[in-house]
């Protein structure tokens, strides 16, 4: 089966207290920790899964600026055959429908049968795999937590409130968002990072994918940002301070007051 | 004018809750514009949610066909599609269906797209201003969506008041002739429910609930003293279960179990709204987190900020004692 799986870099949720810049509208980006979006990770981990069962070849593609190729490199540490870098000046600001775009004209440069996308990522939209799939008529199912390949068709899990799980079966070719939890991504250590530090990774722009600039980035944004801020969310948490000895006794006290002991 | 159209969730002939908060949210966007419910599926249960929403919506579609009986989400999109006007406005909620069927929905009607949005500031021209989160909650965002040629926009479930019902005095319209085309390359097969794991964590009133900053499985035992000492049960947020330290039976929050708890003690959980999704009952909350910008601290009752592995055993040792 040929498999893409489009990641992104991201900032590390994990790794950093985000504040605003002096001016108050975006993130301080100066000290910023990125990593591959975690949902991207359990995506390439499936991807890799199944390939590894059934054959076939796992591809994965960002769009980005040069410092993506990174994300590119550790998910072929993992086991992904082949990284695609699309990065363009004309791609900066684009909204998910302009990443949807541009991802389309790479999909359609291949021939795969199975294109997955993370759930979600560092905006919380989750709405990449969703347009790509509509823009290309293709199925489409998101959140998924189980996969079992088929012939011309697989059979997916999606995720649904309460613990449920839905199961569907799809046509081949589709697209797929992964949710967490599918599987566990396996750990790519920094020897694996320098196996595949000097393959080639051909970068696209607008012009080789044959994508229209004025239909991508800021120009093409119906959807933009147009700034950061901490909301005033009134008191929040009485924060108990003070020595460890101190916060314990404090504590104590509400609790057998709120009934906790 | 601008016309709302509001997508009806519902399961059983019971509406779900986002059904009484897309008013408040379609009266942000424009308090002029006209909103209509949009209730598809089929059946008995179909029509009694199209009914009962008459009494909070003025005007409700129904798209009655035996394809919805389960709602999948490609199959309701085309019949969205068919039915809604192309510039319509389409609230739909941000949970595992509107996140299923939303985005490929935006780009069918080639309307703007707009998702997980908490509050609205209003329509300016063609521009629609917007507050949705970034990066797990740690962050909000003004957006700006234009809106001229229709859009597509989730709402987070909970994020909008819900309204009184019963004074609306609406009427049903059947488009279901219009839906056309309902096949579909994805066959909804079953819903395999959640299985019973070892502890209910819902029927504790005290949960000593883990997060992230455990960092190892080995950690977890900590917490366990902790819950034995306040004779609690131990719960988790998602990452634990992903990394499979607990069961997901474990698991608090949307995609796990809704709990009602008396006392929550939230050690190293960042407090996602997936998580706060499944805490009910407005219980004491105590949140123990390293980095004092967590979310949480926006809902917790009580906040301190500690390492939890060392706070808890201090903490389990005072409790031993008393």
């Amino acid at each position: 089966m040929e498999i893409l799986v489009c990641v992104k870099r991201v900032p590390d949720t994990a790794e950093n207290e985000f504040e605003l810049n002096s001016a108050g509208n975006d993130l301080d980006r100066d000290d910023l920790v990125y990593s591959v979006n975690e949902w991207d990770n359990y995506a390439v981990e499936e991807a890799i899964q199944i390939v590894d069962k059934i054959g076939g070849n796992v591809t994965v593609v960002t769009v980005g600026d040069d410092e993506s190729e990174e994300v590119l490199r550790r998910e072929m540490a993992m086991g992904a055959n082949n990284g695609i870098l699309l990065t363009d000046d004309a791609f900066e600001g684009s909204d998910g429908k302009g990443i949807a775009t541009i991802l389309k004209a790479e999909v359609e440069k291949g021939k795969y049968d199975l294109i997955m996308t993370g759930a979600q990522a560092d905006e919380g939209a989750g709405q990449v795999g969703g347009m790509l799939a509509a823009m290309l008529d293709l199925p489409y199912a998101s959140l998924v937590n189980k996969i079992e390949p088929g012939e011309g068709k697989i059979k997916v899990g999606r995720e649904i409130e309460g613990g449920n799980q839905e199961m569907n079966e799809i046509e081949l070719p589709c697209v797929v968002s992964i949710q967490t939890g599918i599987n566990e991504p396996r750990y790519v250590g920094i020897r694996g990072i320098r196996k595949v530090a000097s393959v080639e990774i051909p970068e696209k722009g607008a012009s080789d994918l044959g994508v229209d600039a004025s239909a991508v980035g800021e120009a093409g944004a119906k959807t933009k940002r147009v700034d950061y801020f901490v909301p005033d969310l009134g008191d929040g948490a009485e924060m108990l301070e003070g020595s460890t000895d101190e916060i314990i006794t404090a504590l104590i006290e509400k609790l057998k007051a709120k009934g906790g002991l | 004018m601008t016309q709302i159209y509001a997508y009806i969730p519902f399961a059983n002939g019971t509406a779900e809750d986002v059904a009484l908060e897309y008013p408040s949210a379609a009266k942000k966007i424009d308090a002029g514009a006209t909103l209509t419910a949009v209730v598809a599926g089929t059946g008995a249960d179909l029509d009694k949610v199209a009914n009962a929403m008459t009494a909070v919506y003025k005007e409700v579609i129904k798209i009655d066909n035996a394809a919805m009986a389960y709602p999948n989400a490609e199959i309701v999109r085309k019949a969205l599609v068919s039915v809604l006007p192309a510039d319509a406005i389409v609230l739909a909620p941000h949970n595992t269906f509107g996140m299923d069927l939303a985005p490929g929905l935006s780009i069918k009607m080639n309307s703007a797209y707009a998702a997980d949005i908490v509050d609205i500031e209003g329509i300016e021209g063609s521009s629609l201003k917007l507050i949705r989160q970034e990066l797990g909650g740690a962050v909000s965002t003004h957006v700006t969506t234009d809106i001229s040629a229709g859009a597509v926009i989730t709402i987070r479930p909970g994020a909008f008041a819900p309204v009184e019902g019963g004074s609306a005095g609406g009427s049903v319209t059947d488009k279901s002739a219009d839906a056309g085309d309902l096949s579909a390359k994805r066959k909804f097969l079953e819903v395999v429910e959640a299985e019973v794991g070892d502890v209910d964590i819902t029927k504790s009133d005290v949960l000593v609930s883990i997060g992230r900053g455990i960092e190892e499985e080995e950690n977890i035992a900590i917490a366990q003293e902790l819950a034995d000492a306040m004779k609690a049960v131990v719960s988790c947020s998602r990452p634990i279960v992903d990394a499979k330290w607990l069961e997901k039976s474990r698991q608090v929050g949307t995609s796990g179990q809704t709990v009602k708890p008396k006392v929550y003690m939230a050690m190293g959980i960042s407090g996602s709204f997936q998580h706060l999704g499944g805490i009910k009952g407005n219980p004491f909350i105590v949140a123990v987190n390293k980095n004092p910008k967590a979310p949480i601290f926006q809902v917790a009752d009580v906040g301190i900020v500690e390492n939890i592995l060392e706070f808890m055993p201090a903490l389990t040792e005072a409790i031993n004692e008393l």
